[in-house]
């Protein structure tokens, strides 16, 4: 057991991602609102994009990884610790122009809903389906 | 990385994120998510992911609260929970 604190204290990190997650499951699943429901899926997907940033991140002074092409540096050893693994932050960029957008046809959606049904709570959007 | 401002910016982000799905008003999540945003952008800052984090502050912070709040105007502000 005391051998398990510090693990579970150096992945601080992954552990408040899991958090945040879950704050972002909670409100997708219990939330009344459509809008609420949009927040948390937000919420759900930045958690996402962080836990691979982080995959690529180092400790200890790690930076963007811009290496200096000149005349007289062209063949110096490369140390890998000095650079953050780029290839998360790709994939991730990708990611956040995907939720944005997302969340574009999803507001989109949620308007079209309030000029039909007037309401954006979805009780009371089920109700007025069943009583037709 | 500096661990302790990642820490940090971590516990603010869970905060307006608990705030922003427990506000009783649409337009006061809306501000509140932009906060989470850009937070989400200091945090990218940090683990050196620059490019991550100029896309997170235009695209997350700017383009988001815009359509978010250009929604709030087109329905209504009120919300049960």
């Amino acid at each position: 057991m005391s051998d398990l604190i510090p693990i579970i204290v150096a992945k601080y990190n992954y552990w408040l991602y899991i958090v945040l997650m879950m704050i972002g499951l909670y409100a997708m699943i219990a939330k009344n609102n459509l809008i609420k429901k949009l927040v948390g899926m937000n919420i759900f997907q930045t958690s996402i994009i962080l836990f691979y940033v982080s995959m690529g991140c180092k400790r200890g002074g790690a930076g963007i990884p811009i290496i200096q092409h000149g005349p007289d540096a062209g063949h110096h050893v490369i140390d890998l610790a000095n650079y953050v693994n780029p290839l998360p932050h790709v994939l991730m960029l990708t990611a956040i122009v995907v939720s944005v957008s997302t969340f574009g046809v999803a507001v989109a959606l949620a308007i079209r809903i309030y000029q039909r049904y007037k309401t954006l709570e979805e009780d009371e959007i089920l109700a007025r389906l069943r009583s037709k | 990385m500096i661990w302790q401002l990642d820490l940090a910016i971590l516990t603010l982000v869970i905060v307006t994120a608990i705030a922003a799905i427990s506000v009783k008003d649409l337009l006061g999540c809306a501000i509140l998510f932009g906060a989470y945003s850009f937070l989400m952008c200091l945090l990218w800052a940090i683990m050196a992911a620059v490019d991550v984090a100029f896309t997170e502050a235009s695209v997350g912070a700017g383009v988001s609260t815009v359509f978010f709040v250009a929604a709030v105007f087109r329905t209504t502000r009120r919300t049960r929970d």
